[in-house]
């Protein structure tokens, strides 16, 4: 018979449109900004600069805690080009005691950004990660959008808020390169005592520690 | 499927004339190209397609590959005569090896698909230079896929496929000049749309900062 | 044969139009809204009846390869999610897949399984949602199309809680990929498999029989084998004409022939035939799903030999290629050493199957080319690169 196709298929629209009435399943959408989706713990937008501290630290706090050492690996391997850093001058210590320069200036484009997450994968320091914050909308598109490293400086303890399972592991990691090289400092440093050889410094070790570090972000 | 050589073999069994030698690929894919003189390329891609054993009906990829002049500095050891007896003397040497535009076509067979694993049998072909003899044969007659393909290396290399029925710009608008993948293209600074570059930006928030008493 | 009588596939050329023929030239794009992106088809018509018609392309181009020359290898990476927005996780696969082959890396079984199923899931998302967009050419606003989104969403989500993100994934790497599976990821996918038949039997349901769509599709823009071989034309576009070619079967890459599943073939090469072939791809892309997400073994997921920062491969070329789900998608590669690709070439099926759309468009009338052209199924970031 002519038109049973289509009445076929309406009967399909009507089961659908009167069983999103019932049925959780049908009805998808969601009434954003109201109601949201539930967040997904992998989720990425744009990077963050972790620093270990509090959430609440004062902006000198913040800077002084951030682990970045401005090696540049992230401004080098960025897509888009979009990182922007300037080393310091003079260093501080980083997590493991061992004096680090830090970045002078580091400012990240997020209008040019394409969250790729490789800045996250080549950093050898745990020192940048993907935020999941999305609502960013500014008047002003050219500072507004351009993040520095106050505004891009967020607090280990967020970073476990949204990435909990990758924090927690990124953390055992950190603490066992610390652990590891404490020791080493340790014996570096009895063994410098029995030479008694003040001077003896320890052996660089963070970035061949890392070199052999499996590549998950 | 056969090997390379295999193939070159039957290509010299069945056009004794043309040229065509073996390309060997040092790299772990070990996929071997055949690269054949421009005059000879219509008949061996011909051969190649109408062949029943190869059958290779199916060309997939065409592409462009630009190799710019090169720069080679050399020892050279040079027989002088210095104060009346012969002596070696090591001489460096700069010489400019010319470039060229090479494409490249990957062939598979699509009718004998199922009988072997297949390899792309890579065809090539060479340009005399870079600037005003730029001329290959188009092989579009021999695979329509070759179409938008050489009109796109047309655009963006600069190669002239002769023989093409229909070469335009294809990605690029028509009043482009210049090829954009050769090697030594310069991006123009003169884009008519307004930019949005990272620089400008930095200039911008620089600015801004210095206004607000913050230095870097 | 010889070789002076082959058979020679020539663009079609313009010899029917004679003096006093009052030809209309309709440029139909570039913000038609039937396209899918910004594409323009320079079209002349008689009456309603389309004698010519060429594409115009490159409203969309950003110069990918240039791009990607520049970079290192693995900053291409997230670029090649940007070719075909609708697959970026078989985009990744392929440009992989073609390092891999240059580097001579070795995938691990586990990321084997993990690539197959991603892909196949993206096969399904992308079939559902082309589906939905020719109907919605058709003039069916609206509903196959949300029906199709609304089960594409499912996968979405299950992309971000894997990738992170639910387009632009970004997710597998030379010799293996990024991360390791989420816990109960697994659970949750099977769970999204496991309704799968019942929304293809609700499109199929909704369409397959409708009386309005055979009318317009069968027999509409037939496409003939050695036409479609001559010109290079692949994935469900060639396998509707009846060439059983699958690059599944015919290369064997990744572990594609540990599992069960057929190719399914059309015989006239319509519209309908490549409707139908999407939905029966759909089905088989569920059974492969279904065997993938029960054998997938523990294990590593990267090869250990592969770097992060650093990989420079030795000198050579390679070309990888992968049944996408839009047809054949491949990457050429020359490496010259160092950290960036010398030549990297996408071969973009999208546009190679535009070869020819003016051969299966000619003659038809000017209605019928939009449905003509949501049928090969094209993404324009792809198209333009």
């Amino acid at each position: 018979m002519l038109g049973e196709g289509m009445l076929k298929g309406l009967a399909e629209t009507a089961k659908n449109f009167a069983g999103s009435f019932v049925s959780k399943d049908r009805l998808t959408t969601v009434q954003y900004p109201e109601e949201r989706a539930p967040v997904i713990e992998n989720t990425r937008d744009f990077p963050f600069l972790v620093y270990d501290g509090a959430d609440d630290a004062s902006d000198e706090a913040k800077l002084a805690g951030l682990r970045c050492v401005a090696c540049q690996i992230c401004e080098k391997e960025c897509p888009p080009k979009c990182i922007y850093i300037v080393k310091s001058t003079d260093k501080k210590p980083d997590y493991v005691g061992k004096p680090q320069i830090y970045p002078a200036r580091f400012d990240i484009d997020i209008s040019v950004c394409m969250s790729c997450q490789i800045c996250v994968e080549v950093c050898p320091f745990e020192a940048i990660k993907m935020d999941t914050e999305f609502e960013l909308s500014t008047t002003d598109r050219f500072g507004g959008l351009l993040y520095d490293r106050e505004q891009l400086a967020r607090s280990n303890q967020h970073y476990h808020k949204i990435h909990p399972t990758e924090a927690a592991e990124v953390d055992a990691r950190l603490a066992e390169e610390k652990a590891k090289s404490e020791a080493k400092a340790k014996a570096a440093a009895e063994a410098a005592a029995l030479k008694a050889a003040a001077a003896a410094a320890p052996k660089p070790v963070v970035p061949a520690a890392i070199e052999q570090k499996e590549p998950t972000a | 499927m056969k090997s390379t050589e295999e193939i070159l073999a039957m290509i010299q069994a069945a056009l004794p004339a043309a040229h065509v030698e073996l390309v060997l690929n040092p790299s772990p894919s070990a996929q071997h190209s055949l690269r054949v003189a421009p005059a000879d390329a219509f008949a061996v891609a011909s051969f190649l397609r109408e062949s029943v054993e190869l059958a290779l009906d199916y060309c997939s990829n065409v592409t462009g590959v630009d190799w710019p002049d090169k720069e080679i500095t050399e020892k050279v050891k040079v027989t002088q005569l210095v104060d009346g007896e012969e002596k070696v003397v090591e001489e460096t040497v700069k010489r400019i090896e010319p470039g060229c535009l090479e494409a490249v076509y990957h062939l598979y067979s699509m009718r004998r698909a199922h009988e072997a694993i297949a390899g792309p049998v890579v065809l090539r072909m060479r340009t005399v230079n870079r600037t005003d003899q730029v001329q290959l044969p188009s092989l579009t007659f021999v695979w329509r896929a070759a179409e938008f393909q050489e009109r796109e290396i047309f655009d963006l290399f600069g190669i002239v496929f002769t023989g093409h029925p229909d070469l335009r710009r294809i990605l690029m608008w028509d009043e482009f000049e210049d090829h954009p993948m050769r090697r030594d293209y310069v991006d123009p600074d003169d884009y008519e749309y307004e930019p949005t570059p990272h620089d400008e930006v930095l200039k911008r928030a620089e600015a801004q900062s210095k206004s607000a008493g913050v230095t870097a | 044969m010889s070789t002076a009588d082959m058979k020679v596939y020539r663009p079609p050329v313009i010899d029917i139009i004679e003096e006093g023929d009052e030809l209309l030239e309709v440029a139909m794009g570039p913000h038609h809204p039937s396209t899918h992106g910004v594409f323009r088809m320079d079209v002349a018509l008689d009456g309603e009846r389309v004698i010519r018609l060429k594409p115009v392309f490159g409203y969309l181009h950003r110069n990918h390869e240039k791009i990607a020359e520049k970079a290192s290898y693995l900053a291409a990476m997230p670029y090649t999610d940007r070719l075909d927005y609708f697959c970026s996780l078989t985009n990744n696969w392929a440009y992989a897949l073609a390092v891999e082959k240059l580097a001579g890396l070795e995938v691990p079984e586990r990321a084997e399984y993990i690539r197959v199923i991603t892909a196949e899931l993206t096969r399904i998302q992308n079939h559902a949602s082309s589906i939905g967009f020719l109907m919605q050419e058709m003039g069916a606003s609206g509903t196959p199309l949300m029906y199709a989104f609304r089960e594409r969403e499912r996968i979405l989500d299950l992309f971000e809680e894997l990738t992170g993100s639910r387009m632009m994934c970004n997710y597998m790497r030379f010799g293996g990929c990024r991360v390791e599976l989420p816990t109960g990821w697994l659970a949750k996918a099977q769970t999204i498999v496991d309704g799968l038949p019942k929304f293809i039997d609700e499109i199929e349901a909704l369409l397959t029989g409708n009386e309005i769509l055979m009318a317009r599709c069968q027999g509409m823009g037939i496409l003939k084998p050695d036409l479609a071989i001559n010109a290079g034309v692949t994935g469900p576009m060639l396998r509707a004409t009846g060439v059983n070619y699958d690059l599944r079967k015919v290369d064997h890459y990744g572990i594609y022939d540990r599992f069960k599943f057929r190719v399914p073939l059309g015989d006239h090469g319509d519209i309908f035939d490549r409707y139908m072939i999407r939905v029966l791809e759909m089905r088989e892309s569920v059974t492969i799903l279904h065997q993938a997400i029960k054998d997938i073994p523990a294990g590593p997921i990267m090869d250990p030999k592969s770097k992060i920062r650093g990989f420079r491969p030795k000198p050579g070329e390679a070309y990888g290629r992968i049944e996408a789900p839009k047809g054949e998608l491949g990457f050429y590669l020359i490496s010259d050493g160092s950290g960036n690709p010398y030549r990297y070439r996408v071969r973009p099926p999208s546009l190679i199957n535009l070869t020819i759309l003016e051969d299966m468009c000619l003659g038809h009338n000017v209605a019928d080319v939009v449905l003509i052209f949501g049928s090969v199924d094209i993404v324009l970031g792809e198209v333009d690169r």
